[in-house]
């Protein structure tokens, strides 16, 4: 049933592709693969492939900026929350704003691998895997913050249910309490689907690898994978049930998040609009960081043939509707505030299109709303370029987004005598930029370690496209 | 950047007007920016992340931290070696009568306020005094104090403070300095005292003018002099007096319907303010009616306490004040024949005419009040228009007093005289007692200049190692009031003991000017401070009641704090008048001399209402209290009208180059809505060199441009543009001015509820909104109350802004001070601010004040959100904070609505420093770093009643909690206590239909409430200003175009 396609029919392929409306008839695969290719293809990169020049560079980089987190941590712990620009109205400054930042970036890796895997959407196998470590290195930097941003960080345990001789509970009804177990819950559920779904992945790289050492450590992690029937069995019912597990998570984790504001009775974070609205702005962010790190890493390793013009092309339909709710949800705060005729919500949308802030609010009225209407062009979703310049500026708007709702509701609430400003001081900028050199740190280790793409999977999905070529 | 700025038009008055008037029904605004906010400005005011913001600005705060708590080793090392008196320890088999440990006990002594006493009640923990209050007994203080008696605890355990004799800056000894004066004094004896000079203070204590007056019977040669730098008073140390003691005014203004201040702070500064506050308030709170209620004008150079309480407000040079006076005296008299020109323009003039009407109507239950700084003839001018109004005598709103200070009567010589005497090397021994000539003398006596020429040998009794330390041979350290024995008598003459609450400090070392005089007067063995008080008082009873028991009558005394029968006897109005007479040809001929132009402006020169004339200069507490209205702290400014900054192209922290006469300091620049035109206020007290860690460097020294003859105001001011700014450390305005957007400023509630008395005739509850009477349903049932509930009332109308509640919550609760650097990041820790607003015209608002601590709600936003529990509500109502639990989350901050919550974000508190230690009030825990802290409705307190009240099987009674901010107010502004006692005073204030919930439609259910300020506005006068601003040009208005054009 397997015929090796001619260079013509290769040249062909690819030119209808890129040429036509890349629609869900386009491939998710680039046609012509094997078992055999899609398995060397994706295992050279961690096994036998030299390691690149451009793969040290980027790894030092993002090192040096993870010893900036580093150092920021150890001077924070050393003098307290006072070294960033927090003051009394801001009480919440960039440590907030990142975390909701990094938490929305996680929701695109489960979104792809649960709910997409139960709606049976092919074309999510070639980049699960990565949106999933993704998923897991964004919510670890997420997870610094909360920790980070305690006055006193070394008790953060008293947020957890815990016997001790003090009888003492958190305190339920607290927004803060829910984040501890919807984040943890998420973290962890997150990383067990990932690893689960490295296993026969695991499997094939002991099988391949050729030094002792990596014999024995893929061999250990792939728990004694045989790829028998019965693992397999057990494999799809294990998958299955931990999607299911992690779709209402997707929901849940930022819906809680955005409890964190919605409980509050500050105007601009009293609203009932925040849950679906931070979902939809979760997914945004998320599929625009998937954006950003997929287009270089298919340039760079030359994945073109896996992460083909059909993901980019989906990917961009999904950043826009997304960014369509996310502007719904703003018109409505706006429209709210106007029909529910209280001063204070009027004040707050006031301020933010006039007040301190105005420029970054504007500014993420422009990431986040229009820049995304371009991609209603289909030439626009089939530039690499354009997506991934599109993706940098999404993520850009939605850090924005959650600087304008933490730090402009705060600066100017109730009584004028109080309101204030908050400025972010060198220490805010490096805990941020270190985060993100974390992030890029295990994300270089990642790619060079572990296979990006899901290999069994793409070789199911060589099946699957061919027996599909074969009915045409 | 200063391109960009100058580059910007600044939003002209007439702007702001239409601006105002465009938002429709008189809006509260806080600041001039806010009311501008043109785009241009808010663009280079706002910037969000502006150039300087992002620097390490927390780099060098650790180590300004360190200095500002004076936590330096260094200093604790020399504690450490300070040589300590050897005493014999004696465990306590048999316990001191009357004393328990851990029991807090209450001593009565007094402070000095400018030479006059204040009584003070000192709460002490185990022998060591931690918190000042007044003596309810003191007819000046009446329980009440000011923010310098809060403060001074801070002084007394102020690590800076001087602890040994130096000798030309080296370590020295007291035996030393007692060698090596003797022959320089026994020369001075053989002279018969020439070449001794003595320089005290300002002093009304009997047993130190006594003291002094033996000194200069045995040395007849000798010369006193006395120099007070903020006695603005200044010409009762001239000749022109001599013979004849100054009178002091006593007011008296529970009778007063009609008050006019002139240039008078009586209600902020001064030591008669407490008393007058006292009564202005009550006056104000009680008298609820067009007829009965107190009507205040003022008017005066800078906006201060009192112009924010008055209902009619015009800002008016100091040199105005003289044809004001003969204004209205004429207008009183009503004699129109003889009326000159009074040299006041047309506008004023009818301003003038409106209020004398007023006045003339209100007759004796009327009184002009004029301000110390003003010169004597003015002084004169004011007791006519009393004596015309008929308010004199001792059942009128004023009476005359001999003054208590020591003065030319009592053979005090000015200050000029000593210099005059350095200069030409007369002077063999000077001993200055306190004080500090080489920083506050005028500048054109040149003290420090004088200092360095003379060869005289100098002593210095100071508590600081301080400028004028630097320039003498001997530095004597002094003790503290708080360590030693004196005297001190009130304005009306009332005696007090100062009683020490502790031993010295820093040992023997240690002197006061009592000892000095000891010295000085070669007595072989010198007596204590306590026997020369004692001795000086026993032979007082005996020469009145010599039969009386000396030792019950000193114990009375010294437990009651005030000695009966002191006081002064008054003095009529006509012996008054002979006493200062005045010229009565000059005035308004003067008058359009001295009244300050465009080009030649005016300066009136102020002492500071946080550190007076530079001696509280090394007190954190004071530096960073936010000055009333401005709310400014850290430092002074020069104040100018807006209008005048609007001419001249200021911004607020501009520096400016002020040249008087040929000297010039550099200033920042602050606009004041409601300062007068053509005039820059200056405050004193800044720019110290040697104060200490604290105060050093702190603002600008205004005494540089001080001459001897100009000392409270002068004419010829000019200002130039540096071009360079600061940034000035404000707690309410910081640089959030902008964001008020026209569509939704009608709506919002304001925060201050304010309305005319004529209003509240018509309907007493014209404040009130539904949820101040009802609170709305709700699905869960409320906590019953079975016990106490607590709560407090705050009365607007009374609450002058005077700061000291501020300072006395601090002091109560050890509350750190941040610094500069961190307010301006608004990050203060007072739990307890004051919020200053402003309604209508920038040149001559209306002022609001409005105190703000925690509300303790009873559904209080702040105790859902906290992740742990750390802040619950307890069974009695209140909210509050547990520390140990609190990981720092910062929810219940943002959670706050009214922002009261103070956050520890670095470690504030000093832990190290030995000093600090003491002064801590033992039954309030210290915080740390990373934990929320605000008011706890002085819980402390309450617990302490509890247990009195249990162990004496009783309830806790209305009036027996007394709140740190409450026990200081000398308006009563505050009450608190149980609202479920149905006669309590605070249910009383409750029940007043001024009564309102700060955000109530929230739902909190704020348990402080406030009471909504009334004013009392002059149907007259607000039709004649009407229309003035109907057609601006009609008067030689200050905002007149042709003005401003050759401005």
């Amino acid at each position: 049933m397997d015929h090796e396609p001619t260079n013509q029919e290769l040249i062909d392929s690819h030119r209808e592709a890129s040429h036509t409306e890349v629609s869900r008839g386009a491939p998710v695969l680039k046609a012509g693969h094997t078992f055999g290719s899609v398995t060397d293809q994706i295992s050279a990169i961690v096994l036998s492939r030299p390691t690149s020049r451009g793969w040290w560079l980027g790894l030092a980089a993002s090192f040096v900026l993870l010893m900036v987190l580093n150092m920021s941590i150890a001077y924070l712990l050393l003098r307290g929350v006072g070294i960033w620009g927090i003051s009394m109205p801001v009480a919440w400054g960039f440590a907030i704003v990142n975390f909701v930042w990094w938490i929305g970036i996680g929701h695109a890796g489960t979104l792809i691998s649960a709910i997409l895997l139960l709606l049976r959407q092919d074309w999510r196998t070639s980049i699960n895997r990565f949106a999933e470590a993704m998923t897991l290195l964004a919510v670890a930097c997420a997870g610094l913050f909360p920790l980070l941003h305690m006055g006193r960080p070394w008790f953060f345990y008293w947020l957890m249910p815990y016997p001790n001789t003090m009888a003492l509970w958190p305190q339920f009804r607290s927004p803060l309490v829910w984040d501890v177990f919807a984040v943890s819950t998420y973290a962890s559920v997150s990383l067990l689907f990932w690893y689960i779904g490295l296993i026969p992945d695991l499997g094939t790289l002991r099988d391949r690898a050729t030094s002792r050492a990596a014999q024995v450590l893929y061999g250990a992690l792939a728990l004694g994978w045989r790829g028998s029937a019965m693992h397999w069995h057990r494999y799809r019912v294990a998958s299955l049930l931990l999607a299911g597990l992690c779709t209402p998570l997707v929901v849940s984790v930022h819906t809680v998040v955005s409890f964190d504001f919605a409980v509050a009775i500050v105007p601009g974070w009293h609203t009932t609009i925040f849950p679906p609205y931070f979902v939809a702005g979760a997914i945004l962010s998320g599929f625009a960081m998937v954006m950003t790190l997929a287009i270089p890493l298919r340039w760079l390793y030359g994945l073109q043939d896996f992460i083909t013009p059909r993901h980019l092309n989906n990917m961009a339909k999904v950043i826009l509707c997304t960014a369509m709710i996310v502007g719904y949800g703003y018109i409505m705060e706006i429209f709210l505030a106007w029909y529910g005729n209280n001063p204070y919500d009027q004040a707050v949308v006031a301020n933010r299109f006039t007040g301190a802030y105005r420029e970054a609010y504007w500014a993420l009225l422009f990431c986040n709303i229009i820049t995304p209407q371009i991609l209603w062009f289909s030439r626009v979703r089939q530039s690499p370029k354009l997506l991934f310049l599109i993706a940098l500026i999404v993520n850009v708007g939605m850090w924005l987004e959650r600087f304008i709702i933490v730090v402009t509701s705060l600066s100017q609430d109730y009584i004028p005598g109080n309101w204030g400003m908050y400025y972010p001081t060198f220490w805010d900028w490096a805990t941020f930029i270190g985060t993100v050199g974390l992030f890029f740190t295990l994300f270089f280790l990642f790619v060079r370690f572990l296979p990006m793409i899901a290999i069994y999977e793409m070789r199911e999905l060589v099946h699957e496209t061919s027996e599909h070529h074969a009915n045409d | 950047m200063s391109a960009a700025i100058s580059s910007i038009e600044p939003m002209t008055l007439d702007a702001l007007r239409r601006k105002l008037a465009e938002r429709g029904s008189k809006p509260l605004w806080r600041s001039l920016d806010e009311l501008a906010e043109t785009p241009e400005f808010m663009e280079y005011l706002h910037r969000e992340f502006p150039k300087a913001a992002s620097e390490w600005q927390s780099g060098t705060s650790r180590r300004r931290f360190l200095q500002l708590m004076g936590a330096s080793l260094m200093l604790a090392a020399a504690q450490g070696c300070t040589r300590q008196e050897s005493q014999a320890i004696v465990p306590y088999v048999e316990a001191p009568r009357d004393f328990k440990p851990g029991q807090v006990q209450h001593f009565a002594t007094a402070t000095s306020r400018g030479g006059y006493g204040l009584g003070l009640m000192v709460e002490s923990h185990d022998g060591r005094p931690t918190k000042i209050d007044g003596n309810p007994r003191h007819p000046y203080s009446h329980g009440a104090t000011d923010v310098f008696a809060q403060a001074s605890i801070l002084n007394l355990y102020d690590p800076d403070r001087s602890q040994t004799v130096l000798n030309a800056g080296r370590i020295s000894t007291w035996d030393q300095w007692l060698t090596e004066l003797r022959p320089a004094l026994d020369r001075v004896r053989a002279a018969r005292g020439r070449g001794l000079s003595l320089l005290t203070g300002a002093t009304s204590s009997p047993t130190l003018i006594a003291q002094i007056k033996d000194l200069l019977q045995q040395f007849p040669e000798a010369k006193w002099h006395i120099h007070e730098p903020c006695d603005l008073q200044q010409h009762r140390y001239g000749g022109q007096t001599a013979g004849q003691r100054p009178l002091d005014k006593l007011y008296d203004l529970t009778k007063a319907k009609r008050i006019l201040a002139l240039d008078a702070d009586f209600l902020g500064s001064g030591p008669d303010s407490l008393r007058l506050t006292r009564q202005y308030a009550q006056r104000r709170r009680d008298e609820l009616s067009s007829a009965q209620m107190t009507r205040l004008y003022s008017a005066g150079p800078a906006p201060n306490c009192t112009t924010a309480m008055a209902d009619h407000h015009r800002p008016l040079p100091a040199a105005k004040v003289r044809n004001v006076l003969f204004r209205l005296n004429q207008m009183l008299s009503g004699a129109e024949a003889k009326w000159l020109p009074s040299g006041l323009a047309a506008d004023e003039q009818a301003w003038v005419d409106t209020v004398a009407a007023d006045l003339k109507q209100h007759g004796a239950e009327s009184v002009v009040i004029v301000g110390d700084s003003q010169p004597a003839d003015v002084h004169a001018f004011a007791r006519d228009a009393n004596r015309q109004l008929g308010c004199v005598g001792p059942q009128g709103c004023v009476r005359y007093v001999a003054s208590i200070l020591a003065a030319a009567a009592d053979g005090v010589r000015p200050l000029a005289e000593l210099v005059d005497d350095l200069n030409g090397q007369r002077v063999a021994v000077l001993a200055m007692l306190g004080g500090n000539p080489v920083y506050d003398a005028p500048a054109d006596l040149d003290f420090a200049a004088a200092m360095k020429k003379s060869s005289a040998t100098s002593i210095h009794l100071s508590a600081y190692d301080n400028e004028t330390s630097q320039h003498c041979l001997w530095h004597i350290p002094a003790l503290h009031e708080l360590e030693s024995w004196s005297d001190i008598r009130a304005l009306d003459g009332t005696a007090s003991i100062m009683q020490p609450l502790i031993e010295p400090l820093y040992g023997s070392a240690t002197k006061s000017a009592h000892d000095l005089l000891g010295v000085l007067a070669g007595e072989k063995a010198p007596k204590s401070a306590y026997e020369r008080v004692s001795a000086h008082w026993t032979q007082w009873l005996k020469d009145r009641q010599p039969i009386a028991n000396f030792d019950v009558t000193w114990a009375t005394w010294l437990q009651d704090g005030v000695i009966a029968d002191s006081a002064s006897e008054a003095i009529g109005a006509d012996a008054a008048l002979k006493a200062e007479p005045r010229d009565e040809a000059a005035p308004n001929q003067d008058l359009e001399k001295k009244s300050p132009t465009a080009k030649s402006l005016e300066i009136v020169f102020q002492p500071d209402v946080a550190v007076w004339d530079g001696r509280y200069a090394n007190n954190g507490w004071l530096q960073e209290l936010p000055r009333p209205i401005s709310k400014l702290t850290w430092g002074n400014v020069a104040g100018v009208a807006p209008q005048l900054a609007e001419r001249l192209n200021l911004q607020d922290g501009d520096l400016v180059t002020l040249t008087l006469d040929g000297r010039s300091v550099e200033a920042p620049v602050l606009r004041m809505p409601g300062h007068a035109d053509n005039c820059v206020s200056v405050t004193l007290g800044y720019g110290r060199t040697r104060a200490g860690h604290v105060g050093n460097g702190v603002g600008f020294n205004a005494y540089l441009l001080r001459g001897r003859e100009n000392l409270n105001s002068a004419q010829g001011l000019e200002i130039a543009k540096t071009g360079r700014k600061l940034d000035l450390a404000m707690t309410q305005h910081h640089h959030s001015l902008e964001g008020h957007v026209e569509w939704t400023d009608n709506t919002r509630p304001e925060p201050v509820r304010s309305g005319e008395i004529a209003d509240f005739e018509k309907d007493p509850h014209f404040l009130q909104q539904e949820f101040d009477r009802h609170s709305p349903p709700s699905l869960l049932p409320n906590f019953e109350y079975s016990g106490y509930a607590w709560g407090m009332s705050i009365d607007l109308n009374s609450c002058v802004g005077c700061n000291a509640c501020v300072v006395a919550c601090q002091a109560e609760n050890n509350i750190p001070i941040v610094g500069p650097e961190q307010v301006r990041n608004g990050r203060e820790m007072h739990w307890l601010r004051i919020d200053s607003y402003y309604r209508g015209d920038p040149t001559s608002p209306e002022t609001f004040f409005q105190p703000l601590a925690c509300q303790h709600c009873e559904h209080a936003p702040c105790e859902l959100v906290c992740p742990v529990a750390a802040t619950t509500h307890s069974p009695e109502g209140l909210n509050e904070m547990t520390y140990n639990r609190c990981v720092g989350t910062r929810y219940c901050s943002n959670n706050c609505p009214y922002k009261v919550r103070r956050f520890n974000f670095l470690e504030y508190n000093d832990a190290t420093t030995p000093v600090l230690k003491l002064l801590r009030n033992p039954e309030v825990t210290v915080r740390s770093r990373g934990v929320m802290e605000k008011c706890t409705y002085c819980v402390q307190r309450i617990s302490a009643a509890r247990i009195v009240a249990k162990r004496e099987d009783r309830s806790i009674h209305d009036g027996e909690v007394v709140t740190a901010c409450q026990a200081v107010c000398p308006a009563q502004a505050i009450v608190f206590g149980d609202l479920n006692d149905p006669k309590s005073a605070v249910n009383q204030r409750k029940a007043s239909p001024l009564n309102y919930q700060l955000l109530g439609e929230l739902n909190t259910l704020p348990r402080t409430t406030y009471m909504g300020r009334l004013r009392n506005p002059n149907p007259d006068l607000v039709a004649l200003e009407a229309d003035r601003s109907q057609a601006p040009n009609a008067t030689v208005h200050p905002l007149d175009p042709q003005q401003l054009g050759a401005g």
